[in-house]
């Protein structure tokens, strides 16, 4: 059995045996993998992601226990010290001897540390690894003690650089970053797009110095300034140098491999050192008189280097690829080809927009037929296919400036499709996937999903930025199949939601269990019991009471489950309008029972903290009150919002309150895929914020404008016009359609928003089918929405009044006891649940 | 306000010393759950009509330590019966008290058997 010895386990010599024990060759040889550092292999591309949840594990490449598992073995905390080439062995610090018969090198770089007067000072950092990191954050937390303004400087504009400087600002410390060249990202960027990217950093707190040399490091045993000569200075406390980088080569300067003049261990091809059994990958390794400091050729090394020591003629292609797009600190960055150029080597079509923070370069060939290289800052949507037009040579389109201003008027894509591709475009540039291996994989070994695909190439488990790419091309693929992507709801239906609703509406099911026998299979699950809860109730009107044990969550006990399982209780407010007596009624009754009250976002009272036996008890008084359930807990109408309008607004072109409180009634009860809100406001001041729900209404003069899909929450969205100027009868019939329309062809879980996005047409489509009634349906709309406003029974009142439901609430089944797991603690004399407990386990 | 993660420990069939009346059948919604009290214990019942069996777990959801797991629902994933808390839906085989969707600990579980209408639940002790 022959030994390979791996020295560097970086990203690059995790590849190595990834790639190595992949093949089934591998199980000839006995791996063994030298580590400095104290842990596994990580990622250094996501390095700054450390700072935000200063978590190592999910920068990890793979657990300790991988490397067990196959056969690898891991030596960590151990330094190689020496290649003794004649005896074909190694030493480690720790004076260990290891054989081999073919040693691989790949130790990487160190930060370029230059030799500035000061350097060694107290307060100086690099910016490489998890320890250079931990050592920062120490250091930060140091001077935020002190004071409350501390500065850190980054030396350095470089990619690293610039990451390093988001870095320190999340450690609260004011970031500036000094650059030498009068440009940022100098390798990458032209001055144009380094002008872009410099408004954006700063616009976010990261301050820019460019052109400047550093004289000298300032502070009397710690660093407190830099000194950049001609009296001009900059005070700081901290400083993190990101210069570039060197290869760590020491090991082949020892031994006499062959070196390059400023370093680097000189490869071949093969990737084999002046020492046909040494190998150097990655950025230890001089090729073609280059260090490659991206992880897609450090791969691509490792990827040959398997090869040529399992005796495969694959060889390291003479021109490597540097094109690369990163998301720097929230900001798309990409460039590919030949950046920029002078304009006897080719043309470009540039594209600046300040006002948005973009900037977009492409470089054609003289004749435009060919595209040689670009730059995008500040959106890089387009870099996948770009950088395959590149790597392709595909001709360009004869307006080559739609590729980065988009086409004009109409019509599709100026790209075409990912599928235009011919089959040997790398889709994935980290794990080197083919656009063939991403289809052959979709038709021929049937992986229909991009996870799927994922697992079975690796394509898109790198930097990601492919997803987009993948994803089209398994959708086509599967088109040319005659499938479609499915949304089937989960393993127990085949079925889409708007399907299952038309087979629960035609064969007349009434329930679960009825359809799931009749179309679905096995027992059912947490995702399509809610589903055709809701179904049966958007079709019958049914309350959550009669099929309880399929409801979600809150509707099943018709409340609002809270952090330690008590629940919230919310009478609907319609409109927001309440009485003093009713504002005294609910202050009594939440009194009574000790509730936690708070005004909600929708104009209403939620109250807090009452337990499952007390849900009955609590709605029976607020009942007689004349309260009804605000179906806070459903995915139903929530709340219509309301300015006070023109009955007291000055500026109140019409009522608001009377209509939302008549929309509110008109809609209460409706259970639908998601939560829906509405709003209404008496004026363009728009007071009520109706643009921000579901559907809106806003006075204008001569009548109400209709707006819908708005909502805010995560992704919020303001709602778009759908009619202009009508009068109330009308805006409210069109939302009539829009919302039956809406219920009956959602997804499960889809807010209107998401829903009329993906609604082939939009807002056109959809004026089309509920204005102009395209499709001849909206009789139909217009008669179940009626239907289900004429059907509305408050289902707490049902609740209170049935022995049967009534009994569902308590705690036991066997006794009258409540759970005593439940505590509370006081907060501004009202109460809240006492906090989570940390969990352990005691023996 | 419990904190310790192992306060139940699962008991299985053979081990079962004590069958414990708990409550008559009539208690268990069809393909639901509900929750009884043993000693200081609580314990959630769940009676799975579709498969006809019933299945007995702690009523605690260990990512949270609320006790909460009678509310959820039941269902079944790859034939494996499994409740899904109501809190995160967290979801946990009620065979053998696995998490399925992440790596929570496994929560207790107890056997169940019905005798002329009435839940009983099996107890070490």
């Amino acid at each position: 059995m022959k030994t390979i010895v791996v020295v560097g386990n970086g990203m690059v010599g995790y590849k190595f045996c990834e790639k190595f024990i992949s093949r089934k060759e591998s199980k000839q040889f006995r791996l063994i993998v030298f580590g400095e550092e104290p842990r596994a292999a990580y990622d250094r591309v996501h390095l700054s992601e450390f700072f935000e949840n200063q978590d190592a594990k999910a920068l990890e490449l793979a657990p300790l226990n991988w490397y067990t598992e196959n056969n690898i073995e891991l030596v960590v905390n151990e330094r190689v010290t020496d290649i003794h080439r004649k005896s074909k062995t190694i030493t480690t610090g720790s004076d260990r001897e290891y054989a081999y018969d073919y040693l691989v090198l790949a130790t990487g770089s160190v930060p370029f540390v230059p030799p500035i007067n000061g350097v060694e000072k107290e307060g100086v950092f690099v910016y490489r690894t998890i320890e250079d990191l931990e050592a920062m954050l120490a250091y930060a937390e140091k001077i935020k003690s002190t004071k409350s303004d501390g500065k850190a400087a980054i030396l350095g504009g470089g990619l690293l650089g610039l990451e390093a400087g988001k870095a320190v600002m999340d450690m609260g410390l004011e970031p500036h970053v000094i650059e030498y060249a009068p440009k940022l990202m100098p390798r990458q960027l032209d001055a144009r797009s380094s002008n872009v990217l410099q408004l954006t950093l700063e616009s976010i707190g990261i301050n820019i110095h460019l052109g400047k040399a550093t004289n000298r490091i300032l502070g009397n045993g710690a660093v407190t300034g830099m000194d950049f000569g001609e009296d001009d200075a900059l005070q700081v406390d901290m400083l993190v140098v990101s210069a570039g980088i060197r290869p760590r080569d020491e090991l082949g300067k020892t031994c006499n491999l062959e070196m390059g003049t400023r370093g680097g261990i000189i490869v071949n091809d093969k990737m084999q050192t002046s020492d046909p059994s040494i190998y150097a990958i990655g950025e230890v390794a001089l090729y073609n008189q280059m260090i490659y400091g991206l992880v897609a050729p450090g791969y691509e090394m490792a990827e040959v280097a398997v090869n040529q020591i399992l005796e495969k003629e694959v060889v390291m292609q003479q021109e490597i690829d540097m094109s690369t797009k990163l998301k720097l600190i929230g900001v798309d960055v990409a460039s590919f080809g030949i950046p920029y150029m002078p304009a006897d080597k080719g043309l470009s079509i540039i594209y600046e927009n300040k006002t948005k923070g973009v900037y977009k370069r492409i470089n054609v060939s003289h004749d435009g037929k060919t595209l040689l290289g670009g730059i995008m800052v500040g959106d890089a949507e387009d870099y996948s296919i770009l950088h395959q037009m590149y790597l392709n040579n595909i001709p360009l389109p004869d307006n080559a400036e739609e590729l980065i201003v988009g086409a004009r008027g109409e019509g599709g894509s100026p790209f075409g499709s990912a599928m235009d591709l011919p089959d040997t475009a790398v889709i994935c540039s980290c794990e080197a996937v083919t656009k063939g291996a991403v289809c052959c994989s979709v038709l021929e070994d049937g992986n229909e999903t991009v996870k799927a695909i994922a697992k079975a190439t690796k394509a898109t488990t790198g930097c990601g930025g492919c997803k987009p790419m993948v994803a089209d091309l398994v959708k086509e693929s599967l088109k040319t199949l005659g499938k479609t992507v499915k949304e089937s709801i989960c393993e127990h239906f085949d079925y889409s939601r708007q399907e299952l609703f038309d087979i629960v509406k035609l064969r007349a099911i009434e329930d679960y269990d009825e359809l799931l026998d009749s179309v679905g299979r096995g027992h059912g699950c947490e995702v399509c019991k809610p589903a055709v809860a809701a179904i049966f109730a958007s079709i019958y009107n049914e309350t959550a009471n009669k099929q309880n044990t399929i409801q979600d969550t809150n509707d099943r006990y018709l409340a609002n489950i809270q952090r330690n399982g008590t629940y919230s209780v919310v009478p609907r407010v319609a409109g927001g309008e309440i009485t003093p007596k009713q504002l005294m009624a609910m202050g009594r009754i939440a009194q009574k029972y000790d509730l936690y009250t708070k005004i909600t976002g929708g104009q209403r009272i939620d109250m807090f903290g009452a337990k499952l036996h007390e849900l009955p008890l609590i709605w029976e008084e607020l009942i007689k009150e004349g309260f009804e359930t605000g179906q806070a807990y459903g995915k139903s109408l929530r709340t219509v919002k309301s300015c006070v309008g023109s009955t007291w607004c000055r500026y109140g072109m019409d009522e608001s309150v009377s209509f939302a409180i008549e929309i509110e009634n008109r809609y209460k009860g409706i259970r639908s895929p998601h939560k829906f809100k509405g709003g209404v406001s008496g004026c363009i001041r728009e007071c009520a914020e109706a643009r921000g729900k579901d559907f809106g209404f806003i006075a204008v003069e001569g009548g109400w404008n209709v707006y819908v899909g708005g909502n805010g929450g995560a992704n919020p969205k303001h709602a778009i016009l759908l009619a202009e100027k009508v009068d109330k009868a009308t805006a409210i019939k069109y939302v009539d359609r829009f919302i039956m329309f809406y219920i009956k062809t959602a997804l499960p879980l889809q807010r209107t928003a998401p829903w009329l996005e993906k609604l082939e047409g939009g807002i056109t489509y959809l004026q089309n089918v509920i204005i102009n009634d395209s499709i001849g349906i909206v009789d139909e709309l217009d008669y179940e929405m009626q239907a289900l406003v004429d059907s509305y029974k408050c289902e707490w009142k049902e609740a209170v009044e049935t022995p049967e439901i009534r009994e569902r609430y308590t705690h036991f089944v066997n006794s009258d006891k409540t759970d005593d797991n439940i505590e509370f603690v006081s907060l501004r004399e009202q109460k809240m649940p006492k906090e989570w407990a940390s969990r352990s386990y005691e023996s | 306000m419990i904190t310790n993660l192992n306060t139940y420990e699962t008991v299985k069939l053979k081990a079962a010393k004590i069958w414990y009346k708990a409550a008559p059948v009539s208690k268990f919604p069809k393909n639901g759950g509900a929750c009884i009290k043993y000693k200081d214990k609580q314990i959630a019942v769940f009676n799975f009509s579709r498969e006809g069996t019933w299945y007995a777990c702690q009523n605690l959801c260990p990512h949270k330590m609320e006790m909460v797991l009678s509310r959820g629902m039941i269902g079944e994933e790859n034939m494996e019966a499994k409740v899904a808390c109501p809190l995160h839906k967290n979801n946990f085989s009620l065979k053998t008290g696995k998490h399925l969707n992440g790596d929570l600990d496994a929560i207790a579980t107890y056997p169940v058997k019905v005798v002329d209408d009435f839940v009983y639940i099996g107890f070490s002790e």
